[in-house]
């Protein structure tokens, strides 16, 4: 897995709350048995129209927010299916950072899957940034994981975020959560020695 | 009372530590993993790359389900990608040694139905899918959970699964249910209530009389959609309905076995005194036949009700996702739930697809025709469904009023076969997810019970069971 720390990227805002992972990638892309190529599909139905063109009202459409790498966005990001290639469609197109106030729980998971960090910000500090994203041209911000700090150029926004130290050390080291696992195998073989006991009421389903 | 009182919810946790470290997540013992076409071929590829073997396919169950057609007697499938997918899956599935239940086994089904079918899913056990819906099996007080495919991969590799402990939410409905008030009634109001990010972060166990009340079937529908409040998992207490419903089932355990695992699993509950991080209580009078009305599962009204006015509304996230949902879904503000035509029903889905639900809704249609303006399927959640359906006569029924009968899987839940809505066409559906798109792009899903679907089919339009 590719390592984060420091990040530099133009801002995107989706100005709504719960956008589930059905409108990041809608089931007719689910069907490939890549993990990449999914950008072009990402917001498929939103991004383009029914006869296949592009649907330039949408804001990811727009030259403003061309080659963005951050996106900003409202409450529950990434509800429902536990699709991965929501993140992979997500990456593909090239974001590497999503700030909301809050996320689904295995959209959040999966995100540091695929070395793309989500932000946590209060709600107040999201829309200051999605409205600063409307208004300026080209509006930036910086991220440094090291020290959970983000900030943009004129840094009225200079704030910290919050990250579970764990999810963070994997990031900036791009470590592989199976790696460090097979790390444990004395463990899960302990585990595997006393576990008809320990569960008592499992049975092998051969 | 114990000295230290613990949540069904912590008894499992514990249980299946293998390791565990201050500001890590936790790692976890995984008992049953089961693994369909859709999230699966990249955590195969993964281990292929990385040299790896299937840790425990003793312990792996596979299942197609999502991208095969339904037609009668399908034999082959017709959009390539979803071919390959499929076929993907037998392939990975013999070369790990990984038991496959393919579209023409007689075990097959939807991934969340076979599980209890067979007997596989038990009190207990961490059950993990990579399929968001995997918290259907929390109805046997399994701790069940949906993962991402780099989360599959880790278990075919580890049998294990990292995991932060997330906080313990208990769901206490007072009282019982008034009368024509559906299993599916009483998970949508509980998504209306909490809301649909009410539950993130928390395992939910729910408990009171209108849960305990519920056959397993009618528990498994409320655990399915605790994803859909946003809930880690969702689980009911073991009890004798749970024993009764396990026994003799092809992988429950049998003989002395059985009665060993009965006396264990009737010990896992919860603890008097025990503390959920969240406790939130709601009176079962909340609770009424529910439709439906916009993209997300918290959009609910009850059948008596009216379209919402995004007028009324003063929060400002809220009116604009009411507007944009009401724009997608075709409805005008203050529409009574009553007036709204449909176009087609769907009878699926790993919410309601077993034959209890079949039962349910056959009885309202039996000796009706469904409305000349609707077309409507049955899609029984799995194969063994359907042949028991077939044995008490259901399929007959639904055929007589109109309905297709069709062979088991995922379909027009989210349409990743040929099932899917044209664009503006308007379903009842029973399953779980109304977002945008979710049935065919620019299809307008509403979530309704079996016996409002079925109700909505002959009618035209959505009715008040009750009034039947």
């Amino acid at each position: 897995m590719k390592s984060i720390n420091k990040h530099n990227g133009k801002v995107v805002p989706l100005d709504m709350v719960n956008i589930d992972t059905d409108q990041i990638i809608p089931k007719q892309f689910l069907k490939r048995i890549e993990r990449t190529g999914f950008g072009k599909y990402l917001f498929y139905d939103w991004r383009f129209k029914s006869d296949g063109s592009i649907n330039k009202d949408f804001i990811l459409n727009q030259e403003k927010y061309k080659n963005c790498s951050i996106l900003v966005t409202g409450d529950n990001f990434g509800s429902g299916s536990s699709r991965e290639h929501a993140p992979w469609a997500l990456n593909d197109y090239g974001i590497e950072i999503i700030i909301a106030p809050s996320f689904a729980d295995i959209f959040y998971n999966n995100c540091f899957q695929n070395g793309i960090l989500p932000i946590k910000l209060d709600k107040k500090i999201v829309k200051e940034i999605i409205n600063k994203s409307k208004n300026e041209n080209g509006y930036k911000l910086n991220i440094d994981l090291d020290s959970q700090l983000i900030w943009d150029d004129s840094e009225e926004i200079s704030i910290k975020f919050d990250i579970e130290k764990f999810r963070k050390y994997c990031l900036l080291n791009g470590l592989d959560d199976i790696g460090l696992t097979l790390k444990k195998e004395n463990e899960i073989q302990q585990f595997e020695s006393t576990r008809s006991l320990t569960g008592g009421v499992v049975k092998k389903i051969t | 009372m114990t000295n230290n009182p613990k949540t069904l919810f912590d008894k499992i946790w514990e249980k299946h530590l293998v390791d565990e470290n201050e500001g890590q997540p936790s790692i976890l013992y995984v008992d049953l993993h089961m693994i369909h076409e859709v999230t699966s071929p990249q955590a195969f590829e993964g281990l292929r790359l990385a040299k790896r073997k299937v840790r425990r396919p003793d312990l792996t169950v596979a299942v197609a389900d999502h991208a095969i057609p339904t037609w009668k007697g399908r034999n082959t499938i017709s959009d390539p990608i979803a071919k390959q997918q499929v076929e993907t899956l037998t392939k990975n599935c013999d070369e790990f040694g990984v038991t496959l239940y393919d579209m023409h086994h007689e075990n097959q089904g939807i991934v969340h139905v076979i599980g209890p079918d067979l007997g596989l899913t038990q009190p207990g056990k961490i059950i993990v899918c990579g399929d968001s819906h995997t918290s259907t099996n929390g109805a046997f007080g399994s701790f069940a959970m949906g993962i991402g495919t780099s989360e599959v991969e880790h278990v075919l590799a580890t049998q294990t699964l990292r995991q932060f402990k997330p906080k313990t939410m208990n769901i206490h409905i007072e009282g019982s249910l008034p009368n024509g008030v559906t299993a599916k009634d009483l998970i949508l109001g509980i998504i209306k209530h909490i809301g649909i990010s009410g539950a993130v972060g928390h395992a939910i166990e729910y408990t009171g009389d209108a849960i305990t009340n519920l056959s397993m079937e009618g528990r498994m529908t409320v655990c399915n959609m605790s994803i859909e409040a946003g809930g880690r998992a969702g689980m009911i207490a073991p009890d004798n309905k749970t024993i009764n419903y396990l026994e003799n089932k092809p992988f429950a355990p049998k003989g002395k076995d059985f009665e060993i695992a009965k006396k264990e699993w009737l010990d896992l509950r919860t603890d008097v005194g025990a503390q959920y991080d969240t406790k939130i209580i709601i009176d079962s009078n909340e609770f009424e036949p529910f439709v439906t009305w916009g993209t997300n599962p918290g959009m609910v009204a009850p059948i008596t009700g009216k379209i919402p006015n995004p007028k009324h509304t003063v929060d400002e996230d809220e009116k604009s996702s009411i507007s944009k949902a009401l724009e997608y879904m075709g409805l005008k503000p203050d529409t009574k739930i009553q007036d709204i035509q449909i176009d087609r029903v769907f009878i699926g889905s790993c919410t309601n697809s077993r034959i209890e639900d079949l039962e349910a809704a056959a009885a309202i249609v039996k000796n009706k025709k469904i409305n000349p303006n609707v077309s409507a399927m049955v899609v029984p959640g799995s194969t063994l469904v359907k042949k028991i359906a077939e044995k008490r006569g259901l399929d007959k029924i639904f055929q007589d009023a109109g309905f297709e009968w069709r062979e088991a899987g995922c379909s027009m839940c989210l349409g990743m076969n040929p099932d899917i809505l044209s664009p503006k066409e308007r379903c009842a559906s029973t399953s779980n997810r109304n977002f945008e798109g979710r049935q065919g792009k620019d299809g307008r899903t509403h979530l309704v019970s079996p016996e409002m679907a079925a109700a909505a089919a002959i009618a035209g339009h959505f009715i008040d069971i009750r009034e039947l």
